[in-house]
């Protein structure tokens, strides 16, 4: 993109300048003849400052990288526990968050010692592949059902939206340290219930807005289910 | 220059071949180019075309209709076709499967031979963790009645259920929509339904068994089978009375032994189902713990082991 130098215009006809204009507005049919002089003057601000600008990310210290990375994924998480209608998710999405999330999930649900292997709980594999198949295919569903919303970016939405049930896992886990009891699994269970609810909420919150609106409670749906499995696998992950 | 010259050559020569063929059609300047490069020619209403005219004409719109480009199996609008449909037209072919009527074919009625994949896919999904998690919730409960049966999550029974329920809601109408393409073969009077609509009907049928499979977290045996009769009866007459138009043409005999296996395979799923997670418990808290979760496939009670060898 170039602008005209403010120092000195350009000397133009007032014939020239409507046939500038005409062109500009995308009316071909009128050609300009070849023997009109233009001129003026062309200066592309900042140039200076771009090269710096480049190079400067590829000299910084690993640590500025990262430390910028993780800015965004915490900002990102500040965004998904306190829902609004904003763009950030949509806009600068990354599948960090979603990546850092999965994995803690995973690891979190692994029981100490497996007594038998059939009937345990999830394996780290299980749970990362419905995390990340349930994603995607809750991705294609909205796409196929006509929802304008970019691939990575429904699945970071996604990815991020499991937060709050992160949060509960941690929660469960500290909670199961104490003694077993009635008492002991209500409060699972309300938390989990809690969390369940602002997933919900903060992913339909981004979400929603992409669909057509005969066809919203068709692409939430998948996304209530997802979540509804994610929460029952929480819930009933006992450590021994 | 030059290249804004040829690309407006291009567009007025299309423009005028395409009105040639058809003098009512008008072409609208559309800065949008198609998936191929023609210029989208606006027609004007559709329905005035088939009501009045000569031959001719209706030949040519019909061409015309045609090349719009059918998209290929290799592109995503292909498939989006099969999700072209409204929350409020699921709701209302759910509530066809859930209620059949023996005059009522539901392709006809309900798809109105517009099939989609929606329905079928999530339907099975939904039923596939339904039966592990009320599974699950079963031996929570028996649990709390006896403390001597182990509980574990059993996590690999959501495995178990959505390859059972994805193989039978796609498998099974594979097969007969292949059967009922070779009966066409032999006696041509036969109707047919597409591969799709198939999966449909089979995919909506399912629907009834989710509330089914909540329901039969109530631990009474009789309650049970009822609700089981009633949603293999509910859901299997949908079945047969949507493939009694297409296979009343043919014999009797192919008629009802087609008809007599899809009840079969039918009731087939829902016992094998029920008794694969829904293992039925003992009365008394006599049963050893082992043998009560390691045998999924228990109709028998297991003999009761002394408990000093159990423990």
């Amino acid at each position: 993109m170039f602008f005209l130098s403010q120092q000195r215009p350009l000397e133009l006809t007032k014939e020239q300048k409507c046939k500038r204009i005409m062109t500009f507005a995308g009316l071909s049919d009128i050609s300009i003849p070849q023997d009109i002089p233009v001129e003026g003057e062309i200066t592309i601000p900042v140039r200076s400052r771009i090269r710096e600008f480049d190079s400067s990310t590829l000299n910084e210290s690993v640590q500025n990288t990262i430390m910028r990375d993780l800015k965004a994924v915490g900002k990102k998480f500040m965004h998904v526990l306190y829902p609004r209608k904003s763009n950030t998710l949509l806009r600068d999405w990354d599948l960090w968050g979603p990546l850092i999330l999965c994995v803690t999930l995973a690891l979190m649900l692994q029981r100490g010692s497996v007594d038998s292997e059939k009937d345990g709980g999830p394996q780290f594999a299980e749970v990362f592949v419905i995390v990340w198949f349930g994603a995607v295919t809750i991705t294609l569903n909205s796409k196929l059902l006509g929802g304008n919303i970019s691939f990575f970016q429904s699945l970071c939405v996604l990815g991020y939206c499991i937060l709050p049930l992160t949060m509960a896992m941690l929660v469960c886990r500290l909670v199961l340290l104490a003694e077993p009891g009635p008492i002991n699994f209500m409060v699972r269970l309300f938390v989990v219930i809690i969390m369940f609810a602002w997933s919900i909420v903060a992913s339909t919150a981004f979400l929603a807005d992409s669909q057509p609106p005969n066809r919203k409670a068709l692409a939430v749906y998948p996304v209530f289910l997802f979540y509804f499995v994610i929460s029952w696998m929480i819930l009933t992950f006992t450590p021994q | 220059m030059a290249a804004a010259d040829e690309l407006a050559f291009h567009e007025f020569e299309e423009a005028t071949n395409l009105l040639a063929q058809t003098p009512n059609e008008t072409t609208t300047r559309s800065d949008q180019l198609g998936p191929k490069g023609h210029v989208a020619v606006a027609m004007d209403s559709g329905g005035s075309y088939g009501a009045e005219d000569e031959v001719e004409e209706s030949d040519k719109t019909e061409l015309l209709q045609e090349e719009k480009p059918q998209p290929g199996f290799w592109t995503f609008g292909y498939y989006q076709s099969f999700f072209d449909v409204d929350t409020s037209q699921v709701l209302d072919r759910i509530k066809g499967s859930l209620l059949p009527r023996p005059g009522h074919n539901f392709v006809r009625h309900r798809l109105r031979n517009r099939p989609d994949l929606y329905g079928p896919f999530w339907i099975c999904a939904t039923l596939a963790f339904v039966l592990a998690i009320t599974g699950n919730l079963t031996l929570v409960l028996a649990q709390r009645r006896d403390p001597s049966i182990h509980y574990s999550p059993q996590f690999h029974k959501v495995t178990v259920a959505s390859i059972t329920i994805y193989c039978y809601a796609w498998l099974v109408p594979l097969a007969l929509w292949g059967f009922l393409r070779w009966r066409k073969g032999v006696r041509e009077r036969m109707g047919l339904y597409t591969f799709l609509e198939t999966v449909c009907v089979y995919g909506y049928s399912l629907f009834v068994f989710i509330p089914t499979v909540v329901l039969w977290l109530i631990p009474v045996p009789w309650l049970q089978w009822l609700f089981g009769a009633l949603a293999l009866a509910l859901s299997a007459a949908g079945l047969v009375f949507t493939l009694w138009p297409v296979v009343r043409e043919d014999t009797r005999l192919a008629a009802g032994v087609l008809l007599s296996v899809v009840v079969l395979l039918h009731a087939l799923l829902a016992m094998g189902c029920k008794f694969y997670f829904f293992q039925p418990l003992p009365p008394e808290p006599m049963a050893s713990p082992h043998q009560a979760t390691s045998q999924p496939t228990a109709t028998v009670l297991p003999p009761t082991l002394p408990r000093s060898v159990a423990a």
